[in-house]
């Protein structure tokens, strides 16, 4: 017979390798009242895998707050939006590519780059700037050199020929990421508040439209292979890797942005994880519609290639679109104008059914509705992260503040990581007035005096100790980072990175980490408006840390008032504003000095953190701050170090009595700055008004940065130390 | 002063110098499609940074034989100047208006970051409000920026100063301390024969706003109004 439809041999053992559970099985063929096919079988397995249907963070993901007086659009859409006034719109979201980052670095982190641009640009946004997330293992792995030097290469790859600025992002090394590294892209985009875009289909008949790259066999089955652990064999999965063009990208974004100048487009949707299924099914699912395509109109790159392998490529740089009836012509004109694949291949349906043809044949004949809203949804055990001790600063040793300076500038996590964003264009465009290397990037947005901030971060250690305060710490520092340089914190994007949810303990971090995302939200009025989760990041039943990255976007009216890091002039007073008690547990002084990762992390007084925060900021836009950085890994010696190094002037500074030095210098308490002013003393009494601890720490000027009881050193000494690491590690054989 | 931007497919810093020619000039540049075999009336034609055609030929290879190029040459062998900045200095020279060819950058990556250089000449239309000796700072962005020709041609440029500017240390010293990416002596940017075309690596259309940083490459595009207006 010729119906493909019939039931064909499902064996268990088929089922196993496409991820699905028996239960998920029985499911799908309830569903369809019959066994499903192959290509069924694939389109279930991934529309239901945890990168697609979020199966196993959904009940949780709900907690997070995502309203707010700013919220165009929340997550659930291609990214999330929010007013930035004027009639625009900032259109953003992070997105992981760990698993194909691992087994490729340059194409996985390329792609990666490719599949957080498209899901940007399709909400109508044009890309202004990216950033990323990135952890790799212990130096001293052996893959890790590699690894690092491909995803440098390939994010940079790609960002640059497209020509959209990465303007800032993080790095860190651990060895819990040795198996399984970190690779988190974000993209910001602007907007027309009034012109966005999105995905849900409407209006039976109208033809539903394929552009940009040909669909090849590469990357099947990524979304499956990303929703499952390593083992020993994740080399060979290699071909479930795609390859990216960035180029086409570039001529894609050009080429939508044209055509969405007009109103030509009902909906739009990129071809990411689980390419022509995952669009094509979500957006009938979301207009509640049925929707039907002939797979033999596909541009195909390669021969013979099946329905279920038309259906699950995950190729790059295309999008499906739904157009108005009779625009098809002016559509085609832009695409055929940017040379790019243009193919009518199928139309909106009132039958919501999926239906797919191909050589006369029905290839697949499934109800639209059940495969997006009967997705297993779990409620996986969790068990409660233990506490750790509280440690004391007499629990900790002390040493010479300025050999554990030196020290810790030199340490993979804080040392200078221009290695890498050097190798990014950060200034194609034209807009970027602050670049990467301090707290967070200013991107002034075209044609306007106002400008962007925006920052990734995370701090995994303090996730794992205690996932709550973990979870607060990373929302709260992006705020803070947001802050320090002048602008008004708007909202989050999230990238939920942990290991296998069906241990307990890796679902209790996941839980904790929501839980104190969510009261860092709710306190600062900083919502989450979309992001992306990335579980089973673990590899032989050892998961990496909890990383909740933290992607922030934040608002200047004035891009001229933001301020830098750098000292600027000597004879200016230094201040730090909030609060030192002197917390080295979870610190970066503890773990490369002591040599230890125990005790408690930091509290994170969130009432304080936005007293201090907001009394900050109206200092900066009163243009009374000369510099300002906010204290975080390291403490505050690290601080103060960065801000010397960053403006080629030195410092003197003393510790105040009732916290021991060793404490005070490199406690990693929360919710601090150090700012330089020339009007000290008003300022304190301005910020004591406010309920704002303030200090003088010292005053700006000479060459070296000095501490009371320590031997100076220059800031050329500093620097020198600080920018050696990852350059002489990367050139290492 | 009217300028005409050519635009390729991959171009992608074009806005960039068309907001500092906007700037400078107070008219808004043409942009040309790399498609248009007709050139419009322009008086200064400029070829922007990017990846034409992705590069995954040679750099500028694609481009260089694309039909707008035989109407730039024509104008730019009448002697309509032609400023072509990072993959537009790598069309000019695959296009053969300048000799000479663009390597990968001897440390075989991208980079971006500012430079110093050396102005060695101030009598063009394109480094006419510099001084000769005068040690400026501009950004590059590039993977492939590395100046490579044969010592007679090396030579000849030397001798008919028509090397533009040099990669060099802060304090001005042409060095390989300051050579940002191994070119041959040190070249960052050369004209022709008759310094009516300017090949360069480093983005001076990125050094024009005091928001973002210096502002040393706004007398490039101030000279060319100042000439050509």
């Amino acid at each position: 017979m010729s119906g493909s439809t019939a039931a064909s041999n499902i064996s268990p053992e088929i089922v196993a390798q496409h991820g699905l559970t028996a239960d998920e099985f029985a499911r799908a063929v309830r569903i369809l009242g019959r066994t499903p096919n192959l290509t069924e079988l694939g389109i279930f397995s991934v529309m239901w895998s945890e990168h697609c249907s979020y199966k196993s963070s959904r009940k949780w993901l709900r907690r997070l707050p995502t309203a707010g007086p700013r919220v165009i659009c929340g997550p659930g859409e291609n990214a999330g939006v929010v007013d930035i006034g004027d009639g625009q719109a900032a259109i953003f979201k992070i997105e992981s590519h760990n698993h194909p980052s691992f087994i490729e670095p340059y194409q996985g982190a390329a792609t990666g780059v490719g599949g957080i641009l498209r899901d940007v640009f399709t909400m109508g946004a044009r890309p202004i700037a990216n950033l990323n997330a990135l952890r790799f293992g212990s130096p001293d792995h052996p893959k890790t050199r590699r690894l690092v030097a491909g995803v440098v290469a390939g994010i940079g790859g790609y960002g640059n020929c497209v020509g959209v600025p990465t303007v800032g992002g993080e790095c860190n090394f651990h060895p819990s990421y040795n198996g399984n590294i970190l690779v988190n892209a974000m993209t910001v985009g602007v907007a027309d508040a009034k012109r966005i875009f999105y995905s849900a289909a409407a209006g039976p008949g109208n033809p539903v439209i394929y552009v940009g790259a040909k669909t090849g066999r590469d990357g099947i089955h990524g979304a499956t292979m990303a929703s499952a652990e390593f083992n020993e064999d994740a080399d060979a999965k290699r071909p479930t890797v795609q390859v990216g063009d960035p180029f086409t990208e570039k001529l894609l974004i050009e080429a939508c942005l044209e055509l969405m100048a007009g109103d030509a487009i009902v909906a739009i949707q990129d071809m990411g994880a689980a390419g022509l299924t995952s669009s094509s099914v979500e957006m009938a699912g979301k207009g509640g519609l049925g929707i039907e395509l002939d797979l033999d109109r596909v541009p195909v790159r390669e021969e013979r290639m099946t329905p279920y392998e038309i259906m699950l490529s995950e190729s790059q740089e295309r999008m499906l679109m739904i157009l108005k009836p009779g625009s098809e012509d002016q559509a085609r004109r832009i695409f055929e104008k940017w040379e790019l694949d243009f193919a009518i291949i199928g139309r909106v349906t009132e039958t919501g059914k999926l239906i797919l043809r191909m050589h006369g044949d029905v290839a697949a004949d499934m109800p639209v509705g059940p495969l997006v809203t009967e997705a297993p949804l779990y409620d996986r055990p969790w068990t409660k992260t233990p506490r750790r001790a509280e440690l004391r600063p007499e629990d900790v040793p002390a040493v010479d503040p300025m050999s554990a300076l030196k020290k810790l500038l030199a340490c993979p996590d804080l040392a200078s990581k221009r290695w890498i964003w050097e190798q990014y264009d950060h200034l194609v465009m034209g807009h970027t007035v602050q670049r990467p290397g301090g707290d967070a990037a200013v991107v002034r947005l075209p044609g306007k005096r106002k400008a962007l901030a925006l920052v990734t971060d995370c701090t995994p250690r303090y996730c794992v100790a205690d996932p709550g305060r973990g979870g607060a710490q990373a929302v709260a520092e992006t705020w803070r980072n947001l802050t320090a340089v002048g602008a008004t914190p708007i909202a989050i994007t999230d990238n939920m990175n942990f290991g296998n949810p069906e241990r307990p303990e890796i679902m209790g971090q996941f839980v904790g980490c929501i839980e104190g995302m969510r009261e860092a939200c709710l306190a600062l009025d900083y919502p989450v408006v979309s992001g992306n989760v990335s579980l089973y990041n673990e590899t032989n039943g050892k998961g990496i840390l909890p990383t909740p990255v933290i992607g922030g976007v934040g608002l200047i009216d004035d891009a001229a008032k933001s301020v830098t890091l750098a000292f600027k002039r000597p004879g200016e007073a230094i201040l730090l504003v909030g609060e030192t008690r002197g917390h080295l547990g979870s610190s970066l002084y503890l773990r490369e000095i002591a040599g230890r990762e125990d005790g408690a992390p930091p509290p994170v007084d969130l009432g304080a953190e936005r007293r201090n925060g907001d009394a900050v900021r109206i200092e900066i836009l009163a243009g009374r701050v000369s510099a300002c950085h906010d204290v975080s890994d390291g403490g505050l010696l690290v601080a103060l170090a960065e801000m010397a190094m960053a403006g080629g002037v030195g410092a003197s500074a003393a510790a105040p009595a009732g916290v021991p030095a060793h404490a005070f210098w490199f406690g990693e308490d929360q919710g601090r700055y150090v700012l330089t002013t020339s009007d000290p003393e008003a300022m304190t009494a301005r910020l004591g008004v406010a309920g704002v601890p303030a200090r003088r720490l010292g005053t700006t000027g000479g060459d070296s940065l000095t501490v009371e009881g320590a031997d100076a050193i220059s800031t050329a000494e500093l620097r020198r130390i600080n920018e050696a690491w990852l350059p002489a590690y990367m050139a290492a054989p | 002063m009217q300028a005409a931007i050519i635009i390729f497919p991959g171009s992608n810093r074009e806005q960039d110098v068309f907001d500092a020619l906007t700037r400078t000039s107070g008219k808004p540049p043409l942009k040309v499609w790399h498609r248009d075999s007709e050139l419009p009336k322009a008086d200064l034609l400029v070829i922007p940074g990017g990846f034409s055609y992705g590069d995954y030929l040679r750099c500028g290879a694609m481009a260089a034989h694309s039909p707008i190029m035989r109407a730039v040459k024509e104008r730019a062998q009448r002697g309509t100047p032609v400023l072509g900045i990072c993959n537009g200095f790598q069309i000019l020279t695959e296009a053969g208006l300048l000799p000479g060819v663009l390597l990968t950058n001897k440390t075989l990556k991208f980079h971006c970051k500012n430079v110093n250089l050396r102005v060695e000449t101030s009598q063009s239309i394109f480094t006419c409000r510099y001084e000769a000796g005068q040690v400026i700072e501009a950004p590059v962005a590039h993977h492939d920026g590395n100046y490579f020709a044969d010592k007679k041609t090396l030579d000849r440029l030397e001798d008919q100063g028509l090397v533009a500017f040099r990669y060099c240390t802060p304090a001005g010293e042409v060095n390989e301390e300051g050579n940002a990416n191994g070119s041959a002596r040190n070249i960052a940017g050369i004209f022709n024969e008759s310094k009516t075309v300017l090949g360069l690596m480093p983005h001076p259309e990125d050094a024009t706003d005091p928001l973002l940083g210096k502002t040393d490459g706004q007398a490039l595009f101030a000279g060319l109004v100042g000439a050509l207006s």
